[in-house]
């Protein structure tokens, strides 16, 4: 009887069935960060670059945002379990773009002036509830390790994150309020969440139903 | 004869199970990439900006006498380039981002072109553009212009006082306003199909306003006609204002005894004002008008009353509550 093959001494890592996923949605992920890079460098942002670069980051992030907020309808309706392999990967990268929008708009356009910029937050609806929404990706960001997941435990950990539909909300409110008239590109990201909400909604009054 | 070549080093062997899984490793590699250009094409798609139009050389303007040097109206503080001022526009009957007007400013065709004068005027008319272009000589006026969404530019227009054409058909003592109206044709300006703003746009004056020697019927920028993209063939400038009291494309000019209702003013009544005065200390309702960027500048700069034309129009507002009257 020939002996089982000796063991090597690590662990067998189990491995992912797509190891190309993540770290193909990290690379491209970077796409608008280096496109607007290039087209600072190139001078391809129009008269008032800062103000360009603004809407820019903010709509990234948004688009972000929403992505991260779609994995969950995703698996829900069509069944797909891929989407929650990169959850985690799209609301960091949401919260790295809405960080650098927040950064442009305090150093670049308001240049340092904290006086400015509180005044802002404090005065203005729109600044605040895009600020809000920034703080409330904050913790998010920051509890987003398995790490975390164990030290709060799930429940509570889910309980906290949950507080993406308030920023998501909220980044929707503030990109509306922002606009001068035309208000259809930010109601289209107001129909896209109030969808992917709806369907959390959906199959939580289903299941109860069923159940 | 037969001589082999020589062994690779045993360190240039790929390993066995590397070696067995060749395939796998292209293929992951293949999907890898394909993600990656999903993801980063689909974002860019949905956020990217769409690089500036060409523009055609604008012709000179034949009705320009020699550029004089500084009149007394005139700002010597450096003029925003050609390039920012006809590639960074609000025109919304051209499309709604900034730079949309430039790439959509092929549909509007300014000649033949016709300005009615009506309402309470002694000589009203329906006039040939060119040949009320003749009835002045095109001065240059350097200004500053101020949006009202806190940017600002300088621009060396071409055109004549406003004063010089109200004198010249003659308004009836009743009239105390003046209503100017943009061209109504959605195939020349498509933005007009969307319903964003009440169509045509609509701006107004109050008659001593119109009658201000700042006041300023542009036909040209930079010595050149002006572009479709910045209200072509003849617009109002009127410098102490934000920018969007500047109508565009102008047909009808009408003298009236009644307070004109103007397009933002009936767009967003608490936001956008009648007078829209620039005024550092009434801020909109959305964000502060106490500083600007000129367009160039990295650092914000301090935003003047009436945008530092205060010295030759404050006294046209002796005793109005300006900021009740914004």
């Amino acid at each position: 009887m020939a002996a089982t093959p000796p063991r090597t001494t690590a662990q067998p890592r189990r491995r992912s069935p797509y190891p190309w996923l993540q770290p193909g949605v990290f690379i491209g992920s970077l796409a608008p960060l280096l496109s607007l890079l290039w087209q600072w460098y190139e001078g391809m942002l129009g008269a008032n670059p800062i103000a360009q670069a603004q809407n820019q980051l903010g709509l990234t992030a948004i688009v972000f945002l929403m992505a991260a907020l779609a994995c969950t309808p995703a698996r829900l309706m069509f069944g797909w379990t891929w989407t929650a392999r990169i959850r985690r990967e799209v609301g960091l990268f949401a919260f790295f773009y809405a960080m650098i929008h927040f950064l442009v708009y305090a150093f670049l356009d308001l240049g340092f002036d904290w006086e400015t910029l509180l005044e802002d937050i404090a005065k203005r609806p729109f600044i605040t509830v895009g600020f809000v929404a920034l703080l409330l990706l904050a913790p998010l960001a920051l509890t987003s390790t398995n790490g975390w997941v164990r030290r709060l435990g799930f429940r509570r950990w889910q309980g906290l994150h949950r507080l993406v539909y308030l920023a998501g909300a909220l980044a929707v409110v503030h990109f509306t309020w922002r606009v001068k008239v035309d208000t259809s590109q930010p109601l289209t990201y107001a129909a896209v969440l109030a969808v992917l909400l709806g369907v959390r909604v959906a199959f939580w009054l289903w299941r109860r139903h069923t159940r | 004869m037969n001589q082999l070549p020589p062994e690779p080093a045993s360190s240039e062997i790929t390993p066995e199970p590397l070696y067995n899984r060749r395939r796998e490793f292209l293929k992951n590699g293949a999907l890898l990439a394909g993600t990656a250009a999903a993801v980063g094409g689909g974002s860019l798609w949905l956020v990217g900006k769409r690089p500036p139009a060409d523009q055609p050389e604008q012709p000179a303007l034949p009705a320009l006498g020699q550029t004089q040097l500084l009149g007394r109206f005139d700002t010597d503080e450096p003029q925003t380039s050609y390039e920012s001022v006809t590639s960074y526009n609000n025109y919304y009957e051209l499309g709604l981002d900034k730079g949309d007007p430039i790439r959509n400013a092929h549909t509007l065709q300014p000649r033949p072109w016709t300005v009615e004068i009506s309402g309470l005027v002694a000589k009203p008319q329906t006039i040939d553009l060119d040949t009320l272009l003749q009835w002045f000589s095109l001065e240059q006026r350097v200004y500053r212009m101020r949006c009202v969404e806190a940017w600002s530019m300088v621009i060396p227009w071409n055109g004549f006082p406003m004063a010089e054409l109200i004198k010249r058909v003659e308004p009836t003592g009743a009239a105390t306003f003046v209503e100017f109206t943009t061209l109504l044709d959605p195939k020349q300006l498509p933005g007009q199909r969307s319903p964003v703003l009440q169509w045509p746009y609509v701006e107004g004056l109050r008659m001593d306003e119109a009658m201000h020697p700042l006041t300023l019927m542009a036909a040209g920028l930079y010595g050149k006609t002006l572009p479709n993209q910045n209200g072509a063939p003849l617009r109002l400038v009127v410098p102490w204002k934000y920018g969007f009291k500047g109508i565009k494309s102008i047909v009808k000019i009408r003298f009236t005894d009644t307070q004109p209702k103007t397009s933002w003013a009936l767009a967003a009544p608490s936001e956008y004002g009648f007078y829209a005065n620039v005024n550092p200390e009434v801020d909109h309702p959305r964000w502060s008008q106490a500083s600007e960027r000129r367009i160039g500048d990295t650092q914000r700069r301090k935003t003047l009353p009436f945008n530092g034309y205060g010295e030759q129009v404050a006294g046209l507002y002796a005793g109005l509550d300006l900021r009740r009257n914004f």
